[in-house]
């Protein structure tokens, strides 16, 4: 059985972080099983973890009154999903419900923020991959905001 | 989106290839060819009625008559792909112009290295050619992925734009062919992606949509840089395009 550390090391959003601090991260995970339609988050409620998905796919929705619940992106195999435990009032801003059976591993935010006061380059190394993602979900969202399939011809 | 199926005993064509349609009395527009070139006797458009044309041409029923000048352009290469990956990205209406590629892929598969299709549509109920997909799936050397940017909590595939769905494909930069199709921004990130995952511009082919009229390059309606669309195109290499590809007023 693969421990911790060895799960995160195979992740592609730790490809390239030092191994020390893989370690120390690892301190804070937990590997877990998550079934088709179970909740990883809860829009509102704390943001304590973020996940990294090893297999299976999860949807980030949020619940729009009149349409009902409207998935925003699908999340999959190694990719991550949560950032809301970085920052107060460290709560969820949208539901993450399981779409196929999710292998993930856990991670513990305030474990995670403490470690990333008390070693500040680990902290950086963390926040620089953090920052890539969202940029990455920014220009996605943007471009989804578009419409670029809409109908904008005029012939 | 409507498909025109067009008797013509002597219409032959290559995948990419577009044809003027003509609505009586309205007018004319570039439609590409969404069939079979294998098959003669019928000629397949597929259009999305957005303007005078193509609403009219819309609604035309069996029996009626349009007006149809073509085939036009230079199409998809095929025989640069011979032996390679075969990575096909398309977005929304622009399935139509790869469909004949993906025809032509599963007649000649034995040719290819394989092919990749990646699909981004705005919602599911505007996938284009539902069926073939599920029956295209089953075929060897031939996966397929699509993606919506809407969905409701019934659909099981993946949400969220195409581009950042190209770095998920199980791509071999120094053995592909990509051939793109859809809104220009997307062939603008999705080329970028493709670039840096280490594909060669010469190798992204990219199918470019302008303003066409005469269709064999002599009004200049569809120029672009030194090329006319029509006639150089509507394919063209990334790396003939490059250093007008994404600038306005071109």
């Amino acid at each position: 059985m693969k421990t911790i550390d060895i799960l995160l090391k195979e992740h592609p959003f730790f490809w390239d972080m030092e191994n020390t601090y893989v370690d120390l991260i690892a301190g804070c995970g937990r590997n877990q099983v998550y079934k088709t339609d179970d909740w990883l988050a809860r829009e509102g409620e704390t943001a304590d973890k973020f996940y990294v998905i090893r297999e299976g796919r999860v949807a980030v929705e949020t619940e729009i009154p009149g349409r009902g619940r409207v998935a925003l992106a699908t999340i999959g195999a190694g990719e991550i999903v949560g950032w809301s435990w970085i920052f107060p009032p460290y709560r969820w801003t949208f539901d993450v419900r399981v779409r196929q059976t999710a292998h993930v591993v856990a991670l513990d935010g305030k474990c995670l923020r403490e470690k990333c006061e008390t070693d500040k380059a680990m902290g950086y190394q963390l926040m620089k991959r953090f920052s890539r993602i969202m940029a990455e979900r920014l220009k996605a969202a943007r471009l989804q905001v578009m419409d670029i399939y809409g109908t904008h011809g005029d012939t | 989106m409507v498909t025109l199926e067009v008797a013509s005993s002597k219409h032959l064509f290559k995948p990419g290839e577009f044809n003027m349609m003509y609505a009586f009395g309205i007018g004319d527009v570039a439609i590409s060819i969404s069939g079979n070139s294998a098959n003669s006797g019928t000629v397949t458009h597929t259009l999305r009625a957005v303007g005078a044309v193509t609403r009219a041409l819309a609604k035309h029923r069996e029996g009626d008559v349009v007006g149809l000048r073509g085939p036009f352009g230079r199409g998809w290469p095929l025989d640069a792909a011979h032996g390679k990956q075969l990575v096909l990205i398309a977005g929304g209406i622009g399935l139509a112009p790869l469909r004949p590629v993906i025809y032509h892929f599963m007649q000649h598969a034995a040719d290819f290295d394989s092919a990749y299709l990646l699909y981004g549509t705005r919602q599911p109920e505007d996938i284009l050619f539902q069926q073939e997909l599920v029956a295209w799936s089953g075929r060897p050397g031939f996966r397929y992925e699509v993606t919506v940017d809407y969905a409701d909590e019934n659909w099981q595939g993946h949400v969220g734009v195409v581009t950042p769905r190209v770095a998920k494909i199980p791509l071999q930069p120094d053995n592909a062919v990509a051939m793109l199709c859809g809104p220009e921004i997307m062939l603008r990130y999705c080329a970028e992606q493709l670039l840096q995952r280490g594909m060669r511009a010469s190798d992204i082919f990219v199918s470019m949509e302008r303003n066409m009229k005469c269709a064999i390059g002599l009004c200049g309606h569809c120029q672009y840089g030194p090329h006319f669309i029509c006639k150089d195109g509507p394919v063209f290499s990334l790396a003939e395009i490059l250093p007008w590809f994404g600038r306005s007023e071109i």
